[in-house]
């Protein structure tokens, strides 16, 4: 049971940065995952808390304690490998009680302890097999058995559902979050899907190019996106872009895209004339024959209740999701309207939000 | 195979039969100078140089008790006089007009053989396991020119550096002794160990390592409990390599070894020397010879079978 605070932790290797100054604080008992593309540093990142690399710089504390310089073996964390790394010369149990037999717990006592981690997993009959023969979901729940049999402060775990087939993944990330909950111990978890992510996780930080871009609860993140990168990752289909060229003053309630107006919640900042992009969820978008802002169907997707449609405007393709029984024709003309209050403005340039009415509770990552 | 029809399977079953008389032709030849010397080494010396060669003959023990015997020519009177034999041995040889003087060097020679081939095998592939794994998973400074050097010492035949190595052991006194042969042997081999058990190491992911390290164990503790048991393939192919090739060694053992230290390889070629040609006594010390590589490989065979198909394994 732990809080993990990582200051300006920074990675590299050789001629190449592949974590750049990250600060930011897992509190005790959180759910944390860490969220982008490959090679965006956040298994890098998992690793350093682990103690498998060793930061260039920065500081890693673990509950208050400075651990940047200590062996993994001293930091008393587990950490869930995303191929399992069973050790394939032992069989179950013996997988299972090789951290116990390092700390000379009683014989009795690792009996006792991996039955019952056994029992908690559900993997009581596997015991005995070897691990060779089991199924990727078992094999994962001997390696989280592995995990949390020595109670540690805390659980690391790289991409563990990745390897699992995307029916049983969904499942496993259920097992996850209850078994989170049962040990209550902080988790730290990396993954490059959303879903996963968005599903299980009480915070999420998104990393793109060594750096995290924005963390803080899902809802907030889907919602309120920092940066345009961070609105691109999360939903699918992720937010639309359209751009325009203008200026904006503080205390505009609406931008004007295309010579149509479209309300927009109260933005707080001034940008001079220059390439902005307004962001519009899909399930922000109307079909509304009176509106100004005009586009052309291209297609559409069957989604059972909704339908993705996809448009072209002057100002960029985008897609809506809309009830599936309003029928589309391709090639027809609509009007588009949005939900003024979950509309987001960018600065196409350096990609981040303008502060608005919308980032009102919200501090910029 | 249960979807084929019977016309494939009928062909399959031809296939089959044609690839076993191959494979059984193939052996058949390989073995027949096996066999021969086997054989060879239960027949009479009279046999043994018959012509025509006798496919079959009357077995003795002949050949094996004047390999490890010495003995003395007498004459019929004197033997004659002798109190009764105690034992075949003894009624084998004075058969022959000739009473057992004492053992003869066969037996330490093929001790020598044993000390010196498995304690170099050792030396070479544990010095090679740890160097292996170094250059496997650690920032090893200038390890591809290491790793060249290393490999380097085998382009060469080693009898090339016979003679510095002649003048080395006279002046270090190591000329005639176990380790001086031991030492030898390891130096030539351990390059080869490292090479091969690399390939092994290179193999075994790290993340077993890894999660060993997370687990509490230390650098060490890992090794020896992770990566050891799963090298065991690698390392077992090593073993047989070195343990074969400082079995059979010759060049160096003639030159370097005479009487204490001496290997089976140099000592064969001697026993013909007492009595006329003694060949079923030859091919006697010949098939003992082989004995130990043969159950050493059998020993190890299911590790070299896994060998084979070691990067076929999805892990």
């Amino acid at each position: 049971m732990a809080e993990i605070r990582i200051e300006n932790v920074r990675k590299e290797f050789a001629g190449f940065v592949a974590v750049q100054g990250s600060t930011l604080t897992i509190a005790d008992g959180t759910f944390f995952v860490m969220l982008g593309p490959s090679g965006c540093g956040k298994t890098t990142t998992l690793r350093m808390i682990a103690g498998l690399e060793l930061p260039t710089s920065g500081r890693i504390l673990l509950d208050g304690e400075d651990v940047t310089m200590r062996r993994a073996a001293e930091r008393d964390i587990a950490f869930v490998f995303q191929m399992y790394a069973l050790y394939p010369h032992m069989d179950v149990r013996g997988n299972i009680a090789f951290p116990l037999r390092c700390q000379g717990v009683p014989r009795a006592e690792i009996r006792r302890r991996v039955e019952e981690t056994a029992r908690l997993l559900r993997i009581g009959d596997l015991l005995d097999r070897p691990v060779s023969g089991l199924s990727g979901g078992d094999r994962q729940r001997v390696a989280l058995g592995r995990a949390i049999v020595r109670q540690p402060k805390a659980f690391l775990m790289d991409e563990p559902l990745g390897a699992l087939d995307s029916e049983f993944r969904h499942l496993m990330c259920g097992e996850l979050r209850d078994l989170h909950d049962r040990l209550g111990a902080t988790t730290v978890y990396v993954t490059h899907d959303q879903l996963e992510a968005m599903s299980m996780a009480d915070r999420i930080a998104v990393m793109n190019h060594g750096v995290i871009e924005q963390h803080g609860p899902p809802q907030e993140i889907y919602d309120r996106p920092a940066t345009m990168y961070v609105a691109d990752f999360l939903g699918s289909p992720p937010m639309n872009f359209l751009s325009f060229r203008g200026a904006v003053r503080s205390g505009d309630r609406r931008v004007v895209i295309d010579a149509a107006a479209v309300p927009v919640p109260e933005l707080h900042e001034d940008r001079a004339e220059g390439l902005l992009a307004l962001g519009v969820r899909p399930e922000h978008v109307r079909f509304d024959d009176a509106a100004d802002l005009r586009g052309a169907v291209v297609g559409a997707e069957y989604m059972g209740t909704t339908q993705i449609v996809t448009v072209t405007t002057a100002a960029g393709a985008l897609k809506a999701r809309i009830p599936a029984n309003r029928p589309v024709r391709t090639g027809e003309t609509v009007g588009l309207s949005f939900r003024a209050a979950g509309l987001a403005v960018f600065d196409a340039g350096s990609g981040r939000a303008l502060r608005s009415e919308l980032y009102d509770q919200v501090r910029h990552g | 195979m249960s979807g084929a029809t019977p016309i494939t399977s009928k062909a399959q079953a031809w296939g089959r039969r044609i690839a076993g008389a191959a494979v059984i032709a193939y052996a058949l030849v390989t073995l027949v100078p096996i066999l021969w010397i086997v054989q060879t080494g239960f027949k009479t010396p009279s046999d043994a140089i018959a012509y025509p060669p006798k496919i079959v003959a009357e077995p003795s023990l002949e050949g094996y008790v004047n390999l490890f015997t010495t003995r003395s020519r007498q004459a019929p009177e004197y033997i004659a006089a002798l109190p009764p034999a105690d034992g075949w041995v003894d009624r084998l040889v004075r058969s022959r007009n000739m009473v057992v003087a004492g053992p003869s060097k066969f037996g330490e020679r093929f001790v020598n053989s044993l000390v010196i081939g498995f304690g170099s095998t050792f030396l070479a592939v544990f010095l090679g396991t740890l160097a292996a794994y170094g250059f496997s998973r650690f920032k090893v400074p200038l390890k591809d020119d290491l790793l060249f050097f290393i490999l380097s010492t085998r382009m060469m035949p080693p009898i090339a550096v016979a003679i510095p190595i002649f003048l080395m052991y006279r002046a270090l006194g190591l000329t005639d002794t176990h380790l001086g042969m031991i030492l030898l042997y390891t130096a030539v081999n351990v390059s080869l160990a490292v090479w091969l058990l690399k390939g092994f190491i290179d193999e075994i992911p790290r993340e077993y390592e890894e999660a060993a390290l997370i687990d509490g164990y230390s650098r060490l503790a890992a090794f020896r409990k992770v990566v050891l048991p799963q090298a065991a393939t690698g390392i077992a192919a090593t073993a047989i390599f070195c343990l074969i090739f400082a079995w059979n060694e010759y060049a160096f053992a003639v030159l370097l070894t005479s009487g204490e230290a001496q290997t089976l390889p140099p000592f064969i070629p001697f026993i013909i020397g007492e009595g006329g040609q003694d060949w079923p006594a030859v091919a006697a010390g010949t098939t003992l010879f082989l004995v130990p590589i043969v159950v050493f490989t059998v020993i190890l065979r299911k590790h070299l079978l896994r060998g084979i198909t070691f990067g076929a394994v999805r892990r």
